[in-house]
Formats: structure tokens, C-alpha cells, sequence
């Protein structure tokens, strides 16, 4: 009888738990139109939440309907008429692949990486690539026992620098819970802006893949990205608040080190990207991808719906 | 007094059978063990890549939750002796973790939330614990005791053994569904409590009606065995690594990629699994207490090799060693002190002993932790 009760206890909930994961979510409908992706200018491209693939719109009309591949990616972005894709590597335990694509988004070249994917960036020129994956260690210990791993590939001498851990940083102590993340090159494929985290704090640093020093610019900064012109960079900034994605993005003057809070209040929990040197773009977890302007004023405008990851094919 | 029914030596035997009821809380936490394992394994992805907290707001609670998961263990334990109701404090603590397993859902994006489902939890598992080892030494003839705890243990591994591989399974077969992933976890949950109440028996019998109370417990302390066991288990609580240190360390050395952290607990978790019945009866024949403290010549054992060896052996003796700690120690610990209490006070006694040995390993890996992270080793 107990055996009996356990084991309609077992179907019921059983056949609970499978119609709960075959319910599908409502599904808003995108127009798509036929038509290659092919990284040419003017054409923002994105990963389509519906799909998960590398898609396409001319930003000139943002809305309309968008062309999809048959790359899938969490992140992409696209410099110098290149792509780099990070993936998920699929298989029961997290990993990642970074996909290095062409003009029309044939893969040339990957690499496998430990992690979640999480940030992806080309320098101006498409020749440094930089990463960022989330790596949960001991899943059995405790909570929350999370790193990040940035890597750094240089496409033209192929030396790959598969985490950034070694550098150093005068005055900072050497701490084993250091932690990197978002990167973004400066023209001159050497210098670089990204996120450092060590006791508790996040530091914007600026460092030098030639000689391996950083040097810390200022305190509570993530995410950096470069403006087109390199005198300023967007960041996020932690922002008193219950919850997730307590940030407000700001954008820093490299010569003032002036900050100037943008228009959007929402938390924005990615690296942005300018679309000219007066417009930054990003992604709103279910709110598709928003503009809004980089000097503090305006109103933030949605761009592509049903959308994440933005970057715009320029030159 | 508290002794007086305590303290027979082993019998020479450790062959007697293995109760019902010892099976039926096995099965109990098996389940319960996959159902949390799934959690613990996915919730930092979830927390950070569902909900988008930043990978750092998350962890720093940890010492917290151990705080109070120490307090409610006291409660709990005397509580249960109190009323005599252990499989009632029992049921409670495995109802609130399922409950729990729902609220993650419902807790959403807000931080206070997800703290207080979190704490939650980990005050199920406190209330737990204590009764659930006092109904094994209840239930089980003296002379095997510690196979009963190797039973149960081994049983309670294999549960989380699976927790991480279903979860990971879920999440391959429906990517970001992390939602999934806590109704199953609920699902696992829910028939763990389900086979508590169905199967398991408490022990209301030969009642001797002595007043219990919360001084009677500390009382206990007043008993040199006991008293013994307790500040020899805390001291070594104390000289004890937390495992995510032993696997950061491996993972330092042998510089395996991070990714595969996730897989060395297995190798933990496989040999303290077939380890732990026949470390058991042989802690019922060559003295338990013996056991408890051989098996942290173990632990040692597992620290001496990170200084003299490296590679495959040092991956395979470090894990060995470190599951055969636990096969050694974990129910072995219980079964050493649960006879030295009288019966009612068992689940009082046995809180009071885990809630020491809690309390120095944590202050033990905030004080490591402390150490690793200012003197970068």
C-alpha cells in the first residue's frame, strides 16, 4: 500500500515536472526577411533571442524585418568587417568555444575555452580578441564560489594568453581573488581598458599586453568600452539597490576622468557598444536593444526588439 | 548520570542486520541529497547568467547561514527530545528545503528574497540533521552502529553523486531552463519527505520521563566521554580544510582546466561512497573511535601528498584519501557518540557535538580563506 502511494506519487509528479518543461513560452513573433548575414557596412548586427543566432538589421531601419544565419552565439561582435562568436560548447557541463568568422561568418578559426560566455570584443583593427566566461568551481562547497576567466588572443603573432592572471598591478596586492573581466583595446592593439575585482571592489584598470602592468584609473567601474575616438569610456557603475543588475552606465572622460551618468535608469548589465561617437548602444535582458545618447541627455530609444548583443559593421 | 546508559565497548560482532528504518532514512536523503546537489550545482549560473547579479554579490552570506544553521540545530535537537518527536523535527526540516525549492522560483530578482529562500534552506537541512542520526542510533543494534551509519551514508552519497549530473543533464537537454531544473529539484524534494513519512518509524518507546531541557543538553557536557569526543572533534574541526580548498588546490597544481573542478567532488563523493559500509563494520570491530581518528591520519595523508607528489597520483591518492576521511569520520563521528547519550536526550546530545564541529570548520575557512586570499599562495 505505502509502496503503491510512493509510486503514483512518483508518475504524478513525474508527469508534473515534464508538462512544466514542455510548456512553451509565448513566442512575439519578428518579421524576417530571406537574405545572407554578411558583415557589411552600416548593417547592426545581433544575436536573436527567439533563435539564438547571429542576426541582422540596416540601422537605418532597426525595427524592420531582420535577417537571420545559422551561427548560433551568446555573444558576437564585429570589428574590421570580422566577427568573433562565443558559443556555448554544449554537452552536460559548461564550457565555450570562440568562433573567429569572416566577412560572410565562415568560421576561419576557434578556440575551446573553460566557462559560460559571457563578454566578447574585437579591437578596432580585428586583431586582438579578448573573452570573458564565468566559471563556477566547486559546485559541491559553497554558493557563489564564482571567477571569471578573460583571455586575450592576438590574431596577427597567434600568442594566446588564455587568462589574464599574471599582471601586475604597483600598489595592489598580489590577492588570489583577483578577477578580470571586460576587456576593450585601444587602437594600438596593446593598451587596454577592463575590469579588475579584488577584495570586494571593482577597479577600471589600464594595462598593456607588451609589458603585463595595470594601472588602476578609478574605483566601482565594470564593463569598459572604448568610444571610436578613445578619449572617453562607457562603463557600468554599482548603484545602491535590491536586486539584480544594480547598475547605471556612465560614460568617464580619459583626460578630466569627468563622469557623466547616462539617461537610462534601467540596470544594464553589459558591455555597450558606440555606434558613433555620440551613441552608445546595449542589451536589456527581454527589452531587446536600446540607444541612448553618450553625453547625459535624451531618452533612451529601443532599437532592434527580441534582441541582445549588439555591434554595428563599420568602415 | 547522563551516562548511565551509555559506554558499552563495541561488541567484537558488527554483523547484526541492518534496521528498516535506517533504509528508509537512506532513501529519505538520497533523494533529499539529489534534490539540493541539483541547487547547490546550478544556482551560482543561475543567480548570475538568469538573474544577472554580479558573480561577487553572492558568497559573502555563507558564514552567516552557518551561524544560524548552528542555532537552529540546538533548537531543533531540543525540540525534538522535548516532545520526543524526532521524525516530526525531521519531516519539518526536509518540508522547509522542498518548499524552499519553490521559493527560489518565486523569490525572483530581489536579493532579499533570494537570501532569505537561501537561509531557508539551510535551516531545514540544521533542523534535520541531528534527528535524522539519533532515530539511526535508535533504531540500530549497538554493536553495528557504525555499519548502520555506512549504510546510510553511502546511501545519502549516491544522492549527491546524481544532484549535479541531473542538473547539468537538464540544462544540456533545455539550455537556461534553470526553472526546470528547481521543479525536478522540488520533485526529488517532495518525495524525500513523502518517503519519511510513509516509511520511516520513530522511536516512542521506553520513555524514561525525565525533564528535557536546553540545560540538561549543555549538561551533557558535564560527562567526560562526551565531553572528550567534543573537544577532540572541534580541534580537528579546526586543523580541517574546507574541500573547496583541497579542490582549488588540486586544481592549482595539477592546473587542470578550471571547467573540470566540477567533476574532482565526484571522485570524492565515489570513494567515500563504496568506503563507507566496510569502514563502518570495520569501525564496529577495531573500536570506532579508533576510526575517527585513523581516518583523519587520512586527511593528513591527502596534505602530505600536495608537498610530495604530483600529477596522476597526486590527483588519485588526494581524492582516495580525502573520500576514505569521510568514510571514516562522518557517521562514524555519530555512531561513536551516540550511545555515550542517554536516549532522551540523543538528538539534544548529537546537535550539540555537530554544531561544534560546524562552527570550527567554518571559523577554520574563514581563517584559510583569509590567509589564501591576503598571502596569495
Amino acid at each position: 500500500m505505502r509502496v503503491l502511494v510512493v509510486i503514483a506519487a512518483v508518475i504524478v509528479l513525474g508527469v508534473g515536472a515534464t508538462a512544466y518543461a514542455l510548456r512553451t513560452p509565448e513566442e512575439i513573433p519578428v518579421a524576417i526577411e530571406p537574405g545572407p548575414v554578411e558583415l557589411s557596412t552600416g548593417r547592426l548586427l545581433f544575436v536573436d533571442d527567439a533563435s539564438g543566432k547571429v542576426a541582422s538589421v540596416p540601422l537605418s531601419s532597426p525595427d524592420g524585418p531582420r535577417r537571420v544565419s545559422s551561427l548560433s552565439c551568446k555573444r558576437f561582435f564585429t570589428a574590421a568587417k570580422q566577427g568573433l562568436c562565443l558559443a556555448d560548447r554544449g554537452g552536460p557541463f559548461p564550457g565555450s568555444v570562440a568562433i573567429f568568422v569572416d566577412q560572410s561568418l565562415t568560421e576561419t578559426h576557434r578556440i575551446d575555452v573553460a566557462g559560460v560566455p559571457n563578454r566578447v570584443k574585437l579591437s578596432p583593427d580585428g586583431r586582438m580578441a579578448s573573452w570573458t566566461t564565468f566559471v563556477t568551481g566547486d559546485s559541491y562547497a559553497q554558493t557563489g564560489a564564482f571567477s571569471t576567466r578573460t583571455g586575450i588572443y592576438d590574431r596577427e603573432t597567434l600568442l594566446y594568453q588564455s587568462n589574464l592572471e599574471n599582471l601586475r598591478v604597483p600598489g595592489m596586492k598580489r590577492a588570489e581573488d583577483r578577477n578580470y573581466w571586460g576587456v576593450t583595446f585601444t587602437e594600438d592593439d596593446h593598451t587596454y581598458y577592463a575590469t579588475l575585482s579584488t577584495g570586494g571592489k571593482t577597479h577600471l584598470i589600464k594595462a598593456d599586453t607588451t609589458d603585463n602592468f595595470a594601472k588602476p584609473l578609478r574605483e566601482n567601474a565594470e564593463c569598459p568600452s572604448l568610444s571610436p575616438d578613445g578619449k572617453r569610456v562607457a562603463f557600468k557603475k554599482r548603484v545602491p539597490g535590491d536586486g539584480a543588475r544594480p547598475w547605471r552606465q556612465h560614460v568617464l572622460d580619459l583626460s578630466t576622468m569627468v563622469e557623466t551618468p547616462l539617461a537610462e535608469t534601467r540596470g544594464i548589465d553589459d558591455q555597450v557598444v558606440w555606434l558613433d561617437n555620440d551613441t552608445i548602444a546595449y542589451g536589456l535582458p527581454g527589452e531587446g536593444i536600446w540607444a541612448v545618447q553618450a553625453n547625459g541627455e535624451g531618452a533612451p530609444r529601443q532599437l532592434v526588439p527580441r534582441a541582445s548583443s549588439p555591434s554595428l559593421v563599420t568602415g | 548520570m547522563y551516562i548511565a546508559t551509555a559506554r558499552q565497548a563495541p561488541a567484537a560482532g558488527g554483523t547484526g542486520r541492518i534496521a528498516g528504518n535506517v533504509f528508509a532514512l537512506g532513501a529519505v536523503s538520497l533523494l533529499t541529497d539529489v534534490s539540493s546537489e541539483m541547487v547547490t550545482a546550478i544556482l551560482p549560473l543561475y543567480l548570475v547568467l538568469g538573474l544577472g547579479f554580479s558573480p561577487l554579490q553572492f558568497g559573502v552570506l555563507d558564514g552567516i547561514y552557518t551561524g544560524v544553521t548552528a542555532l537552529v540545530r540546538i533548537v531543533g535537537g531540543h525540540a525534538a527530545d522535548r516532545w520526543q518527536r524526532r521524525k516530526l523535527v525531521a519531516g519539518l526540516g526536509y518540508g522547509i528545503s522542498a518548499v524552499g525549492k519553490l521559493g527560489l522560483l518565486a523569490a525572483g530578482t530581489s536579493a532579499t528574497a533570494m537570501g532569505l529562500v537561501l537561509a531557508g534552506d539551510r535551516t531545514g537541512k540544521g533542523l534535520r540533521t541531528a534527528p535524522r542520526d539519533a532515530l539511526i542510533t535508535l533504531s540500530s543494534e549497538p554493536s553495528a552502529l557504525g555499519r548502520a551509519f555506512g549504510v546510510h551514508r553511502a546511501m545519502d552519497t549516491v544522492g549527491a553523486f546524481l544532484g549535479p549530473l541531473v542538473a547539468f543533464c537538464l540544462l544540456w537537454t533545455l539550455p537556461a531552463r534553470y526553472d526546470v531544473v528547481f521543479v525536478v529539484s522540488f520533485c526529488f524534494a517532495a518525495l524525500g519527505v513523502l518517503v519519511l513519512v510513509l516509511f520511516v518509524r520513530d522511536h516512542r518507546d521506553v520513555l524514561p520521563r525525565v525533564a528535557v531541557s536546553l540545560k540538561s543538553a549543555f549538561g551533557l557536557l558535564r560527562s567526560r566521554p562526551f565531553r572528550r569526543v567534543c573537544l577532540v572533534t572541534c580541534g580537528l574541526g579546526f586543523l580541517t580544510l574546507g574541500d573547496g580548498f583541497i579542490y582549488l588546490l588540486l586544481q592549482k597544481k595539477l592546473e587542470v582546466d578550471v571547467a573540470y573542478i566540477a567533476l574532482l567532488p565526484l571522485g570524492t563523493a565515489g570513494v567515500y561512497l563504496l568506503a563507507a559500509v566496510p569502514m563502518g563494520a570495520l569501525a564496529d570491530r577495531v573500536g570506532r573511535w579508533r576510526m575517527f581518528l585513523v581516518g583523519h591520519l587520512a586527511l593528513l595523508g591527502a596534505y602530505l601528498l600536495f608537498a610530495g607528489t604530483s600529477g596522476i597520483p597526486l590527483l588519485v591518492g588526494v581524492l582516495a584519501l580525502h573520500g576514505l576521511f569521510y568514510a571514516c569520520t562522518d557517521g562514524v563521528l555519530m555512531a561513536v557518540a551516540g550511545p555515550m547519550i542517554p536516549d532522551e536526550l540523543r538528538t539534544s546530545g548529537l546537535a550539540l557535538l555537530q554544531t561544534g564541529q560546524v562552527l570550527a570548520r567554518a571559523s577554520s575557512s574563514v581563517l584559510f580563506g583569509a590567509l589564501w586570499t591576503w598571502f596569495a599562495w
